[in-house]
């Protein structure tokens, strides 16, 4: 028996454009990635553990939004809905339709119109344990569970505020026909199946069939006519979202497991880009996370550059630059981003692009042999501009009777990174070289630097055979090896986390152990992984100086709301940045830690 | 100035409506906070690379505003781009941003 009307047609439409379009992205994705990485993916694809713990991401990252729910529970909740509630309608509907059908195979509309197809009697309710009135009551709770996301998707939409959200993202028009036909896909099919199940006086669970009791009993008309009209409609919402779906975000469904695997097989974004870029940017659900999560959105009112429209445009192909060069790049979008894609790297593809062409020449820099030491203190251009930092620096190391050669003492040649982050990395590669060298020289097994921006550059791009810390690390040390004696002035100290130092490069420990032991530290309103940028970041090339100091006035607000007696901080560029609006006394790590030592603080009494 | 028929020094003259100011109109309209500058030399002193060369971003600055665009070039290559410059101004230019300007306009111009 053939069951068959013709509004399964758009649907059927829809449903061989998407599963197509799907294959063929899929085929487009792998084909085109780089040849190491289709090694890591076959490799991957054969190690069992690799694709156990895919799916375990796939299951608690695409249907349970497992990060969402940690930052958002109501939106969590919403997007679980969706997710999980339109996986299970699929699933459990095709179960139930294989008891009515009879066969194992039956066409792919049969399980979405089963209940245009099949209308049986009102269960009673000793019935009520049968397998069809199970499958009712368990269909309806689902139905039920996706549109209670909908309501709330809905009141999300006028009233953000109420979800915590302060900013939505503003979708293009292709993302609005879609969303549009998915928020009409569940009332339709709720309409359709009431309607029938009130008409025929059977079918329905606990929600169709009272409701469709009590829509035949007030509509005026032919039940089964507009029953028939809400099939109709139904079936073409299904078929137009799917056809919408490869151009809207909504791509972001099939795409992202497919990013799930390609990370745990151990594939990473490339400098110059790669597909696995692209598969990101198609992994973006617009869910506008990052808009609020961005500083220069809430502190400075610039609301056109973040996260989700650099990712669009990387999408669509129109990055502008505006776009691209407008970012502090401090790393706070993604680590809010519930799919967890490497925005900061995006972004500086795409200055890459942009900022290759200038010609430079850094053949001036001559040195002579520095010297053989155990440790090279390299103070960075920032600390120059600080010169308490590095004076505080060699106290502490002198105090330690640590054998070291300050690499930068007469001028400062830059670590690179600052034109890296103009997109410029083959110029700064005379840079890293001429530095590389000067370093090797040394002999020596240890790098210190008291700057965070040449920390993230020494440890990601020098490729160094010796080891490098941050002075707050290594002071962290010297301390716990008992080479330094510190006292505790008891002063209230809040910390600020450097961006470079604490997301860039993971150091959030040492710093705050250091600084309980010379004060009493108290925390701030955001610390850690969610701490603010201070402004001045050299990644922003082109705000204005109003703009960056209205960054700078919000991050300083919320440090300091207990009233601390020192704002803390361990890079010298934050300092800089602080200091030229904080009443608050703004000092660097090193310099309180010099401060600390007996003999200085009986000098300082 | 007297013309003896010869000079101690080279001819510092400059006239500034022959000047090529196609660069300054570039740079400023990328960057507009160029006009912000009160000449105070403070990212000259700071500057990275002028401890090694005679890179000096106020000459530059002033040569581009009177539209003297021979010696813009050879200096510009020598910036190391670590911002210091920017962070002194007491003028709040945003000079990290002007200096990628005027590498755009040297792209364009030539």
């Amino acid at each position: 028996m053939i069951k068959f009307n013709l509004f399964v047609l758009p649907f059927s439409f829809g449903l061989i454009y998407i599963v197509y379009s799907i294959i063929s992205h899929y085929y487009k994705w792998i084909k085109a990635l780089p040849a190491v990485d289709k090694v890591k993916l076959v490799t991957g694809l054969r190690t069992p553990s690799k694709i156990l713990a895919s799916l375990k991401e796939i299951f608690l990252e695409s249907l349970i939004h497992r990060k969402l729910w940690k930052r958002n529970p109501l939106l969590g909740y919403m997007h679980m809905s969706f997710a999980l509630g339109w996986f299970l309608l699929i699933v459990v509907g095709n179960l139930e339709s294989r008891i009515y059908h009879g066969a194992y195979i039956n066409a792919p509309y049969y399980p979405i119109f089963l209940k245009f197809f099949i209308h049986d009697r009102l269960v009673l309710f000793f019935e009520i344990f049968s397998v069809p009135a199970f499958f009712r009551f368990i269909m309806d709770f689902l139905l039920l569970f996706v549109l209670s996301g909908l309501v709330l998707a809905f009141i999300k939409r006028k009233k953000s505020r109420w979800f915590g959200m302060k900013t939505t993202t503003n979708h293009n028009l292709f993302d609005k026909v879609a969303l549009t036909c998915l928020w009409l896909i569940f009332p339709l099919r709720l309409m359709a199946e009431s309607y029938t199940a009130g008409y025929f006086n059977g079918g329905g669970g606990f929600l169709t069939q009272n409701l469709g009791h009590l829509l035949v009993l007030i509509t005026p008309g032919p039940a089964v006519m507009i029953a028939y009209f809400f099939w109709w409609s139904y079936s073409l919402a299904l078929g137009l979202f799917f056809i919408m779906m490869p151009y809207s975000r909504y791509m972001h469904i099939p795409s992202e497991l497919l990013l799930i695997v390609f990370r745990h097989c151990g594939i990473q974004p490339r400098r110059w880009g790669s597909v696995f870029s692209d598969l990101e940017a198609h992994s973006c659900s617009r869910c506008g996370v990052c808009i609020d999560a961005c500083q220069l959105n809430f502190a400075a009112g610039i609301s056109d550059i973040q996260a989700v429209y650099l990712i669009r445009g990387q999408r669509d192909q129109y990055i502008t630059e505006h776009i691209a060069l407008t970012c502090m790049l401090c790393g706070r979008c993604q680590e809010a981003c519930p799919v967890g894609i490497k925005i900061d790297s995006l972004r500086l593809i795409k200055r890459r692009e942009i900022g290759s062409g200038q010609i430079t020449d850094f053949s001036y820099l001559t040195q002579n042999h520095p010297g053989f030491a155990d440790v090279v203190y390299f103070a960075g251009c920032m600390t120059h501009l600080t010169p308490s930092i590095h004076i505080a620096m060699e106290g502490i190391m002198k105090e330690a009777g640590i054998n070291y050669l300050f690499a930068d003492r007469n001028g400062s040649i830059c670590c690179g990174r600052p034109l890296m982050l103009a997109g410029k990395d083959k110029q700064a590669s005379e840079l890293i070289e001429f530095n590389k060298t000067l370093i090797r020289q040394t002999r020596a097994k240890l790098l210190v630097t008291s700057c965070p921006i040449c920390y993230k550059v020494f440890r990601e791009e020098y490729n160094l055979p010796i080891r490098i810390q941050h002075h707050s690390q290594f002071i962290l040390e010297l301390v716990r090896e008992g080479k330094i004696a510190l006292q505790s002035q008891h002063r209230k100290v809040v910390y600020h986390d450097p961006c470079d130092l604490a997301r860039g490069g993971g150091v959030y420990d040492a710093p705050r152990a250091l600084l309980s032991k010379i004060s009493d530290l108290i925390p701030s309103e955001k610390e850690c992984a969610d701490a603010l940028c201070c402004g001045g970041s050299l990644g922003l090339m082109n705000a204005s100086v109003q703009e960056k100091d209205m960054v700078t006035r919000n991050a300083l607000e919320s440090l300091l709301a207990n009233k601390p007696d020192i704002l803390a901080t361990a890079c010298p560029l934050c300092k800089k940045t602080f200091s030229k609006q904080s009443e608050t006394e703004v000092r660097d790590i090193a310099e309180l830690v010099y401060d600390a030592i007996p003999a200085r603080v009986l000098l300082l009494k | 100035m007297i013309d003896f028929g010869y000079t101690l020094t080279r001819d510092r003259q400059f006239d500034y409506d022959r000047g090529d100011l196609r660069y300054y109109r570039l740079v400023r309209s990328l960057e507009p906070s160029i006009d912000l500058c009160i000449g105070c030399g403070s990212c000259s002193a700071t500057c990275s690379a002028a401890q090694f060369t005679n890179l000096n971003i106020r000459k530059l600055h002033t040569v581009i505003r009177r539209g003297d665009t021979t010696s813009i070039k050879a200096g510009l290559r020598k910036c190391m781009f670590c911002g210091k410059c920017q962070l002194v101004c007491p003028r709040g230019v945003n000079l990290r941003n002007l200096i990628l300007a005027l590498n755009r306009a040297i792209e364009q111009l030539g």
